[in-house]
């Protein structure tokens, strides 16, 4: 049983999948199957913290907790009751019966006594599983609900630093460990505590030395189990990152199974994959194997127990050796060692049952952990105070308003007093820096600024900076230096939902909802009504294609949208940021993979919405920016050229090259 | 179905049928275990007779020995057995796979073979190496215990017996009842994933709109719809432990009164009722039988279901295994393309057979060796869908497509594809290195026919600048490099081949207009005798074409050059006016 200590050779797939962030997600995800909980359980160790907080989730139903602690206390108890009721039989009946003292209808009354407490004990049982299904899934439930809640107040950030597989996977793998945790690990601890106690008590009733010997015997097989364990868990590792390479050279391969194809590499690709495959054959036929061998060595470890327990109990009767219990000293009889026997065997068993247990409890304790973790992710932080609301206007006097009246105004408290400053959608910013980590600042001394109805228009590169500038004027990130000013009023200090609510986006990754085409455009405005909706989409230029879905409006999407062209994904999400009617949008315009004539349908839609609104848009075809008010463009986070398009062509810089297709854009 | 897959068993059968085997050792080991412990108490301590003790001790250990034997050789040959299994079916689907065409992969879709050979096949796997653990396990437990019990006293085997049917009963109702629901529960689960799906991936839409509480309060419905879900199911599920406990209790109780009856004859430890002799031992060790009985109908039940949530998987893994490729090497074939001229005559073409609509229409063209063809129309217009019948990615559904005047289905499909170079619109790297990357091309290219394909196709500056050259790690995916430098290592890759001809099929799209001018130019002069096809969206790509092909609908509408397209044709000239308006980069 030793185990391989050198490096094992790796193949060429694990050589170019093995250690890649991909194959980690594979697992994450779960598509490796249960393995993968084995290899998380290496080297972790018990966090009292963690175990304290699922522990509170239990204590949210006290009363549930509470009837299963007593139900489980009966079963406890009437399966001592059963495990002792053979020997009361013999002992206080049947030899009795045989001496003629005792009857049949006695032995009825006591089987039906018996018969009683037994359905007691069934009782409880059923009790306790149906009342308990509730606390297993009403903690699911919270644990879930609790997640989500939180992950919906987590920064941008977040979202870009974390790998949407692991995000993920809290909700999947990390939640069903817990799940597991909860419904069967704990309540088989308590039980299995319960009824070790017992046992322990028991035996030690019947014979201390007895006891020891048990005890030594265990910590023996303690020993031994240790040992397959740790090398099945190496074996699991070793199985799984051969596993994740596997996956992620399959994943990648038949992704591009067309292109093997084209190309006739279908034999070196099988050579590579049967390479691969058989390696992995070696690791987990080793993994299984180890897993498999717990089993029959514990079970047979048990037996010889109970040998060596017989053998020595009746060595001890026979040479008359002076019993010890904790009760005093006692002779030890044969009767006693047979029930010891039998006692020892429940003791073994049990402690068994816990060491299994306690892996279990490592791996949720690790899922567990995972799922805190992201409850104990800060929240965006939202300090500002400023507020949007409706507001009228009378002799140039603002006022708020309770009643919708389609204008707005920002409410600031100066001091005391309170301001209202009319919503107009003038934006600036000035010597503005930021990196997404400090080291690295990515955006340099940025300086702009839009009036209301104004069109600016960012160009350059892929890096260059574009969409970092959008994602700072709507605070999905803070800069580091500078200001950013709406309506003159610092973003900082804007409440940021009413800070977003002011703006609208439009993003080149389209992001639609499962539900249907009407509920997806109403995202932007909840309460609009039909023809709110219907307007939304005209001003957009979806209309049209929407009226000839079979379904029109009531055509269910799922969130990949994946019965619609992107082009009209695009329009859909053009409708729903129209319904917002926002006085400043952003828009990053992602048209490369439409063709011309569906992008020109996409460009009218994109125009319209612009109309009397600030806009800040980010071009890929030059074709859109001609018409703007200004136009900046980036370079390496820098503005290196900015004007209108008649005074870029005429300064035959960058843009001008940009725009006579003499660099890549992309 | 199981035969399909046990087909793939292969070598590792014969570990299959020895773990059975030896799991059969071990339970008969197990069975007498009990029984000899019987007589150790039986005999030995009623009578307090050591030696007989210790002899009897010594059998219990060579049985422990002997069983824990059987038990670690099954585990070593049940997980060969089991990943043996797995490798061999995994192996088998791939190797099926690179047989597929087109439109095999089209039919079952990269994401759902993917899931194939992964998650299936672990599925599958952990259901067999349970059912050749299990499956002969349980049974034969069932049927010694049952033989033991029978032997102890017939009685009590008439009580077991009649115990099993009642607890199958049970689980079949209960099972019935609770499957339903959990297919529900698993249908809302995905939704519930949807959901998370969505908000992680769309968070900017999320916070832009500032719809945090209304997707908490739909995730919170959601999540409430599962919960009641699962506590009906798990309600029900309930009433399998109290049945199993309560037939268990029932059986003992049962059994204890009949023992006792038994053995309450002459003296206090054995009787003799019509012939049969029971001690308390044997109705301690009857006891234990009736448990494993028990136990062993708890595994059957496993195994099972195990079976059953694993059939859809299973189900799947056939799906592949049994798909016949749409296009097979033809017998007798041709082993050499004579030019790179290309035919279509009468070509109509559906992607299935039930398919509404052709997506090609009479398509007849006539293109000659060596001449460069340019290929224009908009999205869904089956550009796409014309070239991929060349090298024989799909078979045409009527009329014929020739290279070098012999029909396509005539070739050999490895000689057809090495003289047909094509660049997909989905171009893809994999992770390696670019110098293994570009020899996909041609496994044996040496160093200077590689600098040469990227001299061609404009990539050799930009390799040349990066820290490795031609080392530089591809990443998955070849994230690590920009959308141009993709295409143009493509385009490299597809060179190496030394095509008769070659299809790039809008393969320089992120590629600026000046570099794409140069990949052009230097196809003109460098390969003039190689046919080229390129799919474009930008007229400057195809403007100076020998011929250029307009397509609509799956028709081709006009051919011609240039001038004579701008001359008669209004589609063309329609594009054409958008770009050149549009400014895209070419009005200059």
């Amino acid at each position: 049983m030793r185990h391989e200590q050198s490096e094992p050779v790796l193949t060429s797939v694990e050589r170019r999948y093995g250690s890649s962030e991909h194959s980690k997600e594979l697992q994450r995800r779960g598509a490796v199957g249960r393995g993968a909980r084995g290899m998380r359980m290496a080297g972790q160790k018990l966090d009292v913290g963690v175990l304290k907080r699922a522990v509170a989730y239990l204590f949210r139903y006290k009363a549930r907790c509470a009837l299963a602690v007593v139900c489980m206390l009966v079963n406890a108890g009437v399966s001592v009751v059963a495990a002792r009721f053979i020997g009361t039989l013999i002992d206080d009946y049947i030899a009795p019966m045989a001496a003629g003292a005792v009857d049949v209808p006695v032995l009825l009354s006591y089987i039906l006594r018996l018969a009683a407490v037994f359905a007691v004990g069934v009782a409880a049982m059923f009790i306790n599983s149906r009342s308990f299904a509730k606390v297993t899934q009403g903690i699911l439930r919270d644990i879930r609900n609790d997640m989500f809640a939180h992950m919906e107040t987590l920064p941008v950030r977040y979202f870009d630093s974390n790998t949407f597989g692991d995000i993920m996977s809290h909700y999947t793998n990390d939640t069903d460990t817990l799940r597991q945790l909860i419904s069967q690990t704990i309540p088989n601890m308590f039980s299995a505590a319960v009824s070790m106690t017992a046992t322990l008590v028991t035996m030690l009733l019947t014979s201390v030395w007895l006891t020891l010997f048990v005890i030594v015997f265990i910590v023996l097989m303690t020993m031994v189990t240790t040992r397959i364990g740790g090398a099945s868990g190496r074996y699991f590792v070793a199985q799984q990152r051969k596993l994740g390479a596997l996956n992620g050279f399959i994943e990648e391969m038949i992704n591009g199974q067309k292109v093997v194809k084209v190309f006739n590499h279908e034999e070196k690709a099988m050579e590579e994959f049967d390479e691969a495959n058989e390696s992995l054959f070696g690791a987990a036929r080793k993994a299984n194997a180890f897993g498999a061998l717990m089993g029959p060595i514990m079970n047979n470890m048990g037996h010889l127990q109970y040998v060596l327990i017989a053998v020595l109990g009746a060595m001890f009767v026979s040479l008359g050796l002076q019993n010890l219990t904790i009760t005093g000293i006692a002779a030890l009889t044969l009767g006693n060692v047979v029930a010891f026997l039998q006692l020892s065997r429940n003791f073994t068993q049990t402690v068994n049952n816990i060491a299994q247990q306690m892996s279990a409890i490592v791996m949720a304790m690790a899922g567990a952990k995972r799922v805190f973790d992201l409850m104990d992710e800060a929240p965006e932080v939202n300090e500002g105070a400023v507020t949007l609301v409706n507001s009228t206007e009378e002799d140039g006097v603002i006022r708020e308003s309770e009643a919708r009246t389609g204008t707005w105004a920002w409410k600031v408290r100066i001091g005391g007093e309170t301001v209202y400053i009319p919503l107009k959608g003038d934006v600036r910013m000035s010597h503005v820096d930021f990196g997404y980590v400090p080291e690295k600042e990515v955006l340099h001394d940025i300086t702009l600024y839009a009036e209301p109805g104004q069109k600016v228009a960012f160009v350059g590169a892929t890096g260059a900076g574009k969409t970092t500038i959008t994602n700072l004027i709507n605070r999905f990130y803070d800069i580091q230096n500078g200001d950013i000013t709406y309506d003159g009023i610092p973003v900082r200090d804007i409440r940021k939902e009413d800070l977003r609510r002011s703006l609208g986006m439009v993003l080149q990754d389209v992001n639609l909802f499962s539900g249907t085409i009407r509920e997806n455009i109403r995202y932007g405005k909840l309460e609009a009504t039909d023809e709110e909706v219907e307007a939304a989409a005209k001003l957009a230029n979806a209309h049209d294609f929407i009226t000839r879905l079979p379904e029109g409006y009531d055509t269910v999407i799922d969130g990949s949208g994946s019965s619609l062209s992107q082009g009209q994904r695009q329009l859909i999400s053009i409708a729903r940021a129209a319904i917002a009617d926002p006085p400043v949008m952003i828009l990053d315009e992602a048209t490369s993979s439409i063709d011309t004539r569906t992008e020109a349908i996409v460009q009218r839609g994109m125009d319209s919405l612009m109309e009397g609104r600030t806009v800040f848009v980010i071009a890929h075809r030059l074709s859109t920016v001609r018409n703007a008010d200004v136009i900046m463009v980036l370079e390496h986070g820098t503005i290196i050229e900015r004007g209108t398009h008649d005074q870029l062509i005429a300064a035959k810089g960058k843009y001008y090259r940009l725009y006579t297709g003499a660099f890549e854009l992309e | 179905m199981i035969r399909t897959l046990l087909k793939s068993l292969r070598e590792y059968g014969k570990s299959a049928v020895l773990t059975m085997l030896v799991m059969t050792g071990e339970v008969l080991m197990e069975t007498l275990i009990p029984y000899t412990m019987a007589q150790l108490i039986d005999q030995g301590f009623a009578e307090g007779n050591l030696p007989f003790i210790v002899k009897t001790g010594l059998v219990l250990v060579l049985y422990a020995l002997v069983s824990m034997a059987f038990g670690s050789l099954g585990s070593l040959l049940g997980a060969r057995a089991g990943t043996g299994f797995a490798k061999n079916l995994r192996g088998d689907m791939y190797h099926r796979i690179q047989a597929f065409s087109f439109a095999n992969i089209d039919r079952f879709s990269t994401s759902s073979i993917i899931t194939r050979l992964t998650t299936d096949v672990t599925n599958v796997q952990n259901a067999f190496t349970m059912s050749i653990r299990m499956a002969v396990r349980t049974p034969m437990t069932l049927i010694f215990s049952i033989v033991m019990t029978t032997f102890i006293s017939w009685k009590f085997a008439v009580v077991t017996a009649l115990a099993v049917p009642v607890l199958i009963t049970a689980f079949v109702i209960l099972g019935r009842k609770v499957f339903p629901i959990f297919m529900r529960v698993f249908k809302k689960y995905d939704r519930l994933n949807a959901d998370v799906q969505e908000n992680v991936r769309g968070i900017r839409v999320v916070k832009s709109f500032v719809r945090e509480t209304y997707e908490e309060d739909k995730f919170r419905k959601t999540s409430g719809e599962i919960y009641s879900d699962f506590v009906t199911a798990e309600r029900i599920m309930a009433w399998l432990n109290p049945v199993m406990m309560g037939t268990s209790y029932i059986m003992m109780l049962a059994i204890a009164f009949i023992g006792a009856y038994l053995i309450v004859g002459k003296d206090a430890t054995t009787v003799s009722i019509m012939g049969e002799t029971v001690t308390t031992g044997l109705l301690n060790s009857a006891l234990s039988y009736t448990m494993q009985i028990l136990m062993s109908c708890m595994g059957l039940s496993m195994v099972v279901i195990m079976i059953i949530m694993s059939r859809e998987s299973m189900r799947r893994i056939c799906e592949i295994l049994k798909e016949e490729p749409a296009i097979r090497n033809p017998e007798d074939p041709v082993m050499e393309v004579a030019d790179g001229s290309i035919t279509f005559k009468d070509v109509n073409f559906r992607y299935s057979e039930s398919a509404e609509r052709n997506s090609l229409e009479d398509v007849d063209l006539e293109i000659p060796s060596g001449a460069t063809v340019g290929i224009i129309g908009s999205t869904g217009s089956s550009k796409t869908t014309l070239v991929q019948l060349i090298p024989r990615l799909y078979d045409v559904s009527e009329g014929q497509v020739s290279v070098g005047h012999v029909d396509v289905r005539a070739y050999d499909l490895k000689t057809l594809r090495d003289a047909v170079s094509m660049v997909l619109q989905k171009n893809l790297l994999f992770a390696g290195t670019i110098r293994e990357n570009l020899r996909w091309g041609n496994e044996h290219a040496t160093d200077e026919e590689i600098r040469e394909a990227c001299r061609l196709a404009a990539c050799d500056e930009f390799i040349a600048n990066m820290p490795d050259g031609y080392d530089t790690f591809i990443e998955q995916g070849g994230s690590n490099v920009s959308g141009g430098q993709r295409q143009r290592l493509c385009i490299a890759r597809a060179l190496l081949k030394k095509p008769k001809v070659l299809i790039l099929d809008d393969s320089t799209s992120a590629v600026d207009t000046a570099t794409d001018a140069r990949i052009r130019k230097s196809f003109r002069e460098v390969i003039p005798e190689t046919t080229k096809l390129i799919i474009a969206q930008r007229i400057a790509s195809v403007r100076e074409a020998d011929m250029i092909i307009v397509m609509d609908n799956g028709r081709v509408i006009d051919v011609g050059d240039h001038d004579a397209l701008m001359g008669r044709c209004a589609v063309y000239r329609e594009v054409y006016d958008s770009q050149v308006k549009g400014g895209d980069g070419d009005a200059a």
